[in-house]
């Protein structure tokens, strides 16, 4: 039971829950019963049938519905008399400004992703709230307690960056399985059904770009003559026959590699009449999101691993479903992982591929999962950070500075410990969140125009959603609703300017200073100019420095693509889209500085939105994502001592 | 729903997802399949029941017939607040309700009667038992019933008291597969029933043992001398001292051991900590989970956590003899 000046300290907090989630749920529960009475709660999401595995406010017939909302009724109805306002709405939006955060008491973030947790984080710098912030996956999870100027903010430590592949081996020497659905999800399907006029790789099919590129453009493009059956076939042939063809034309490409086998609907399927459909059509009947092509065919197991075959019925017959029965989306659709057919078409697509290429294919279950970067998440271990955020929101509310820890939740002792607390870590003084250190950017600034600038380092690098840049007093870019027409039409023609042509030029030597206004950040950036950059290792073209340098997420090794090269220089991101909680953040600044990884025992810790790896059984099982994502993973020292840790001051 | 036939049902393969994620469909398969029983609902093990439902157990059985009153509802966020929806119920079945109403695929059931009185064969139905808040003769005969059987009934006892926690952990004699560097190895864990447990020497422990592990055990003891579990207050701490004494000589012991803070601490407060509630839960659905599914590596034999320092620790404290 809590003592008087902590219950004393819980009824006068004024809090605010970020994320209604996996974690939200059981916080938000905890907190009501812990004796918590105004409780805000933001969360844009609404429920999702995957959630109710452990997001147990929430019953099926809240699909659908507001998470803030169904939240916050559902622990009205076991503790009426406490106020809880729920937000459905984006943490980023700007009615959340540093005001509106200064009401508060502490923060409590339950968040899926880095972008909001580096939004939220700048707002309580700003705003001088403390924060608790936490994150789970599998059986790991992590709280930590940002207090400005007492521990390390959330940006202290660099994040690992999301991976990405080199277009290369996406476009043309896949040699993981991942490679195969990148290629599926962001290419084909993006061609097929997304938007038209966005750039694809796709038609960058080998090596040697000049001998294939005659009738490419209009080759997906149904004809006038073609039903859905042979369109599909045509593709087919195409994308997994006559390209890998002309891909292996280029002997030199395949020298050190295994030959990819071309493969034609005539050889898989060659008993399949024309047109037949039939009776199939029932099973699509009704609401065009529920079709599926797997039900169509009589697959029932999405565990279950197709044959090339079926892989190859599936793809024919999503296609098909595609162009029949969900014909109005079309042009405008995008990867989903909740979109049954979607998910369909690129498993079987990413399965054929991968059998022309010799790598090994992969269950509908185990695609979506890759596919859709979907985090493990189980209800045990997000109880458990719960409470361990609700311990350390009543220490803050006490300022209880001593006390506060971060602690790690892990799936095997260390130590003994299952439950590990360190003692945080004071503000990284080279922060340039928290601590204001200027940053410097390496660039070619003859080259690189003020639009790289903007979107590569601006808003990828430094999280800034309304940003602000100045050299000296001269204004290049603002992003605003309030600007003047001719302000507007001054900063479009700026973003395609080279930076030394620039009305105030930017060069080697350059202070430039960016700011957000909504999360109150500024900093300054050193501008040095470089002529060359390595397109493989360095894909930017900039190189942004002066903090703790990135974990740089590992390219896959494979990338000499012989006469193409140049398309080494693109990448492939694979964007996180699941709404679950995740995210673990490792704090050893000696060891990241540093760059080696933690000789490990067993907490493991990713990275945003990256398939998981955890160290043990799991894993072996997941070879595609072992294989994958070890590279990403920072693991925890069996031999941290709480003791040897910096003490707060 | 999802008991016929080796596959899982298209709706618990929607709806755990996630975990399945985590643990596979093997061990999903096994979890659907398994039946869990709790007697004694409190803050803990409400969040245990929780935890399981959520998982998706074949099926669990709640025991505990005391009606409820408000006291009773303080951390417990299965029973709404509103009178008349409690009057004239046990606790287990307004625990029942909400709990059916968390996952529709569990079958969630109420077993009337005084822990005590069930005999052996009653707990054959079950592969998981679960006692929170229990007296130590209970606890005892409920576990050395659950060793009798012919099956394998894994018996876990979680004590939550102030900020502090004990679950205590019966596998039996346990195997397990794990792989190490690609190769699958076989372990084997031998664990001492908890009469045998806390019979183990405290001298032959190792130095660094938790406290809280000597401190709950002299609160047993003291509360066996005609309380009910939990029912302690300051002014019993005097008493509580000379037992430790006794107990602590007897043991060859320093009394420092087992500091005066701490057993004021457990012995001041009649409810629980709701925080605390939620970590002692999710670990321990977390082993039930591992037990059930077979994945993962068992805590053995006891786990600890103090609010105060943080620290969730595993001890084991096995009869060197056995």
């Amino acid at each position: 039971m809590a003592s008087e000046e902590q219950l004393s300290a819980i009824k006068g907090a004024k809090v605010l829950m970020v994320g209604a989630g996996g974690i939200g749920c059981e916080l938000l529960k905890t907190l009501a019963l812990s004796g918590f009475e105004d409780i805000h709660i933001i969360d844009m999401d609404t429920i999702e049938v995957s959630n109710l595995n452990r997001q147990f406010l929430f019953r099926q017939k809240h699909v659908g519905q507001s998470k803030a909302k169904v939240a916050r009724e559902a622990v009205l109805k076991f503790r009426p008399h406490i106020k809880i306002t729920p937000y459905h709405a984006n943490v980023k939006d700007p009615e959340f400004n540093v005001d509106f955060f200064k009401q508060f008491n502490v923060v409590l973030n339950g968040l899926d992703n880095l972008d909001a947790r580096r939004h939220v984080n700048r707002l309580c710098l700003a705003s001088g709230v403390p924060l608790v912030e936490s994150g789970t996956t599998g059986f790991l999870g992590q709280v930590t307690v940002h207090v400005k100027g007492k521990t390390e903010c959330y940006e202290c430590q660099s994040k690992p960056a999301p991976k990405t592949y080199p277009v290369c081996t996406i476009t043309s020497t896949p040699t993981k399985f991942v490679h195969c659905i990148v290629w599926a999800k962001d290419l084909l399907f993006a061609k097929l059904f997304g938007n038209k006029n966005q750039e694809n790789d796709l038609n960058v099919r080998s090596t040697d770009a000049s001998s294939s590129s005659e009738h490419s453009e209009d080759v997906f493009e149904r004809r006038a003559d073609e039903d859905f059956e042979q369109y599909g076939r045509r593709i087919y042939d195409h994308v997994f026959g006559y390209n890998i063809e002309v891909a292996l034309r280029n002997e030199e490409t395949w020298k050190n590699r295994n030959k990819p086998r071309p493969v034609y609907t005539r050889d898989v399927l060659p008993l399949r009449p024309v047109g037949q459909n039939g009776n199939k059509d029932k099973a699509s009947t009704g609401d065009p999101s529920s079709v599926s092509a797997m039900a169509s065919l009589g697959l029932k197991n999405p565990q279950d691993l197709w044959s090339l075959k079926e892989n190859s019925e599936v793809f024919l017959e999503a296609l098909r479903f595609f162009f029949l029965k969900r014909e109005k989306e079309i042009g405008q659709l995008g990867f989903d992982k909740d979109d049954q057919l979607a998910v369909e078409f690129v498993t079987s697509a990413a399965n054929i591929r991968a059998a022309s290429f010799g790598i090994p294919l992969h269950s509908l279950f185990e695609a979506k999962g890759i596919a859709g970067n979907i985090v493990h998440a189980v209800a045990t271990t997000n109880a458990i950070i719960a409470g361990l955020i609700v311990l350390e929101a009543i220490k803050v509310l006490q300022n209880d500075v001593k006390s506060y820890r971060m602690t790690y939740c892990l799936e095997h002792p260390s130590r003994k410990m299952l439950l590990m607390p360190v003692e945080p870590f004071e503000p990284n003084k080279s922060c340039y969140v928290c601590s204001e250190t200027p940053l410097t950017l390496e660039i070619n600034t003859h080259r690189s125009k003020l639009r790289d600038f903007v979107e590569k380092i601006v808003k990828a690098k430094l999280g800034m959603s309304l940003p602000l840049i100045m050299h000296g007093v001269a204004l290049l870019y603002e992003v605003g609703d309030d600007l003047e027409e001719d302000e507007v039409a001054n900063y479009a023609a700026n973003l395609d300017k080279v930076l030394s042509e620039l009305p105030s030029p930017v060069t080697g030597g350059t202070i430039l200073t960016v700011e957000d206004l909504q999360q109150e950040l500024k900093c300054s950036i050193n501008i040095k100019h470089r002529e060359e950059f390595d397109e493989e290792k360095e894909p930017d073209g900039m190189v942004l420095s002066g903090w703790t340098p990135a974990l740089a997420a590992e390219k896959t090794k494979t990338s000499d693509n012989g006469p193409s090269s140049s398309n080494a220089s693109q990448t492939v991101l694979l964007e996180s889209e699941d709404n679950d909680e995740i995210e673990i953040i490792l704090k050893d600044p000696e060891i990241l500085a540093a760059g080696k990884k933690r000789k490990l025992s067993d907490v493991s810790v990713a990275v945003d939105s990256e398939i998981f790896s955890v160290t043990g059984e799991m894993l072996t099982k997941r070879k595609v994502e072992e294989d994958d994502s070890h590279n990403d993973i920072v693991m925890v020292d069996g031999n941290l001592d709480p003791n040897k840790k910096k003490r707060v001051q | 729903m999802g008991t016929e036939g080796e596959q899982l049902t298209e709706q618990e393969t929607a709806i755990y997802d996630r975990q399945i994620r985590v643990w596979g469909v093997d061990a999903q398969r096994r979890l659907s399949k398994s039946n869990v029983f709790v007697s004694g609902l409190k803050g803990t093990s409400v969040e245990f029941c929780k935890n399981i439902v959520l998982a998706g157990v074949g099926s669990l059985t709640l025991n505990d017939d005391r009606l409820v009153t408000e006291d009773l509802l303080f951390a417990n966020f299965l029973t709404p607040p509103d009178e008349n929806d409690f009057r004239g119920k046990s606790v287990a079945e307004l625990c029942c309700d909400s709990l059916k109403d968390f996952n529709p695929m569990v079958s969630v059931s109420v077993e009337k009667g005084a822990l005590s009185n069930f005999n052996a064969d009653f707990f054959q139905k079950f592969d998981v038992v679960v006692v929170n808040c229990c007296s130590l003769l209970t606890k005892k005969s409920v576990n050395a019933k659950c060793r009798k059987l012919p099956k394998r009934v894994a018996f876990y006892s979680v004590e939550c008291r102030d900020s502090c926690g004990e679950i205590f952990v019966d596998l039996q004699n346990y195997s397990y597969c794990k792989k190490k560097n690609e190769e699958t190895i076989e372990c084997k864990l031998h664990y001492p029933s908890f009469e045998e447990a806390i019979a183990v020497p405290w001298r032959s422990l190792p130095k660094r043992m938790s406290k809280l592990y000597y401190a709950m055990r002299v609160i047993e003891r003291f509360e066996e001398k005609g309380r009910n579990p939990g029912e302690t207050s300051v002014d019993d701490l005097p008493n509580v001292q000379k037992l430790r004494k006794e107990l602590c000589e007897a043991h060859c012991l320093n009394e420092s051991q087992i500091p005066d803070s701490l057993l004021r601490r457990l012995i001041a407060s009649r409810s629980e900590f709701p925080p605390v509630c939620a970590i002692i839960g999710g670990i321990l659905g977390q082993e039930v989970i591992k037990a059930i599914s077979g994945k993962g590596d068992p805590l053995k034999n006891f786990f600890f956590f103090d609010a105060m320092d943080g620290k969730g620790i595993i001890e084991d404290i096995s009869n060197v003899n056995s």
